[in-house]
């Protein structure tokens, strides 16, 4: 029993940082309707810039301010120079663009940091959370900001004017811009903050996979995973299905003889096929309705 | 259109081609046949071996296209398709003894029995969702094919080693050579079988699905049925191309067949043009030149090189080689006009 309270205990840690990827995956797929390859590349590149002002001797929190705006205004930037050309393109001309972002961040960050494995701090510590074995305060930590950014989000979006543009925007571009809202601008904001999040999420999950260029590849999948399990239309839903794709891969890793570590993606990754097929919007997605 | 039914009528994933801009004139067709089939007589071996893969590459894109160009469903899946046909032929050829050549619609065949089963639970997905499905398969595949039970015939991790084939009746050919135009001969038969394809009354169902499933389904089309006949068919034609892949490297191993193959037959689609057929070999030129060239220019940096030369393509033409041969149809026609 000790093993599963503990397994499912780390299975909610890391199913935080995927909650933060869904996240950022969302707000993406809200403002533009495609699913960003990229978002990994970019947390990751975010990540190493607040390492590499850490080495400059910044302090933890500064840096990760410093780096939450960097990656914000990078956000924007490859919006208004990458993708809003490309806006009329046909969409798996995007999907090919995103690829391409991909391999240039990718190459780049290994071009200026190179493919060495980094130690990575973390605020909170590691030692056991509250005298418990079961979880660090690392894992606790994480688990904190992940629920902190959804409360902020979550009142961004309700109570703000700029979050009520940005939903209409994503909702009914057309009606949005008679009323006076420049959508295209809520498209870059969405990137920013998007990109905002996913440093959020590379800076919690760095001290447990290690810096390096490659270290986002494996958490973009189940960020996809859990947003596309949670419903691609709801914030909520990419948390939720950010926490029990988390617990899921931890469970199966653990108790389905003959997975390991090597099978877990893909046996997470049935399972989500398996929860669409009868639920295709997600969990918590707002069913397609199809006119003809 | 109003705004709210803009919304809620969702765009196809895939725009209309022509039927007729589907192919490439006839003229324009023995030019490039004659080009394919003098090439190899002028150049070195290993470029003739390069220029096998351009065309299996090109095959397996040809694959996708029909299954996104033609039907709007996307997939991510393309090299676990590849990969069984590669170790179908492989598996064949090494423990069972059979001629290679035989090997190649057997690849086909069970690829179609995969892809068709892989395409019922699929039925329920799309966009999105379909790639991700379609992409659990594709990370799945190196695992399944290490797997302990399956050794024996797989290799595992190892992977198998294939004899290349001679030139049979003893004609004096070089191995490569024979396999290139070989490979040729199989390319060609099924270009023209997927035109024809795209063209009947199946092809057009495909098409119908693509541009409005609604619409299609009302007008009669079995819906389930032609999507998941797409899915069969592309599936097999990729497990032809894997074949001979098997055969052309000499070699199958599992992580030959990773994700990468099939973002890289992704890429080849798109830089062709998403449903203009002969775009495929062009694409297929793009994916095995283009990292190369890459390469050169800077070591380090191979992988934004090639991000750049990506976006450069897609910025220019973001319709792919189909909107480059338009033009040119265009400039022709206007200097036959003067």
């Amino acid at each position: 029993m000790e093993l599963f309270t503990n397994q499912v205990l780390a299975g909610i840690a890391t199913g935080a940082i995927y909650a933060c990827m869904a996240l950022a995956v969302v707000m993406i797929y809200q403002a533009i309707d495609h699913l960003n390859f990229a978002q990994g590349e970019m947390a990751m590149f975010s990540t190493f810039i607040s390492w590499q002002l850490m080495q400059w001797g910044v302090p933890y929190w500064w840096a990760f301010l410093i780096t939450l705006v960097i990656s914000f205004a990078g956000g924007i930037l490859i919006e208004r120079l990458l993708f809003k050309p490309l806006a009329k393109a046909p969409v798996l001309t995007n999907v090919a663009g995103f690829i391409a972002l991909y391999g240039i961040i990718n190459s780049v960050a290994g071009l200026i940091w190179d493919f060495t494995i980094k130690q990575y701090p973390t605020p909170f510590g590691s030692s056991p959370f509250l005298g418990s074995q079961l979880i660090s305060t690392h894992q606790a930590g994480m688990i904190g900001v992940t629920i902190l950014l959804l409360v902020a989000l979550y009142l961004f979006f309700q109570f703000t004017r700029i979050g009520l543009a940005m939903r209409a925007a994503a909702a009914l571009p057309e009606s949005a811009r008679l009323v006076g809202i420049n959508t295209s601008w809520m498209i870059a904001l969405g990137w920013g903050m998007a990109s905002a999040i996913g440093a959020i999420a590379g800076i919690l999950i760095a001290p447990v996979v290690f810096l390096e260029p490659n270290m986002m590849l494996g958490v973009l999948l189940y960020g996809f995973a859990a947003a596309v399990l949670g419903g691609l239309t709801s914030p909520l839903g990419a948390v939720v299905g950010g926490f029990l794709v988390g617990i899921f891969e931890n469970l199966a890793g653990t108790y389905i003889p003959g997975v390991g570590n090597e099978l877990k993606l893909p046996i997470a990754l049935a399972l989500i096929i398996t929860v669409l097929v009868f639920k295709p919007a997600g969990l918590l997605g707002r069913p397609i309705v199809k006119r003809v | 259109m109003s705004a709210a039914e803009e919304v809620v009528t969702e765009a196809p994933a895939v725009e209309a081609v022509p039927k007729r801009a589907m192919t490439l004139g006839l003229g324009t067709s023995l030019v490039v046949l004659a080009a394919l089939v003098l090439a190899p007589l002028f150049v070195k071996n290993f470029i003739i071996f390069q220029m096998t893969m351009l065309l299996i590459y090109g095959l397996a894109v040809l694959a996708l296209n029909i299954l996104t160009g033609g039907s709007g469903q996307f997939s991510l899946g393309q090299s676990a398709f590849y990969a069984v046909g590669a170790y179908t032929s492989a598996i064949l050829m090494e423990h069972a003894g059979m001629n290679y050549a035989l090997t190649l619609p057997i690849a086909g065949v069970i690829c179609f029995a995969f892809g068709f089963l892989f395409g019922q639970p699929a039925l329920r997905l799309s966009g999105v969702y379909l790639a991700l499905a379609t992409f659990a398969l594709a990370t799945a595949m190196p695992q399944l094919l290490k797997l302990h039970f399956v050794e024996h015939w797989t290799g595992g991790v190892q992977g198998l080693v294939v004899t290349k084939p001679d030139a049979p009746f003893g004609l004096p050919m070089s191995q490569d050579m024979w396999l290139y135009y070989f490979t040729l001969a199989i390319t060609i038969g099924i270009y023209v079988a997927s035109v024809n394809l795209l063209r009947s009354r199946s092809g057009r169902a495909f098409m119908a699905i693509r541009d409005n499933e609604i619409a299609a389904s009302a007008m009669g089309v079995d819906v389930a049925l032609y999507k998941t006949l797409a899915f069969g068919v592309s599936a097999a034609i990729t497990g032809v191309a894997g074949g001979l892949g098997a055969i052309a490297v000499q070699f199958v191993a599992p992580d030959g067949y990773t994700i990468v193959l099939s973002i890289s037959l992704f890429l080849g689609m798109v830089v062709g043009g998403v449903g203009w057929l002969p775009g495929s070999i062009v694409g297929s030129a793009f994916i095995i030149f283009v990292p190369n060239i890459a390469e050169s220019i800077s070591k380090g940096l191979s992988g934004a090189v090639f991000g750049v030369l990506l976006f450069l393509v897609i910025f220019l033409v973001p319709h792919g080689a189909r909107q480059v041969a338009l033009i040119a149809q265009q400039i022709l026609g206007k200097l036959k006009k003067n």
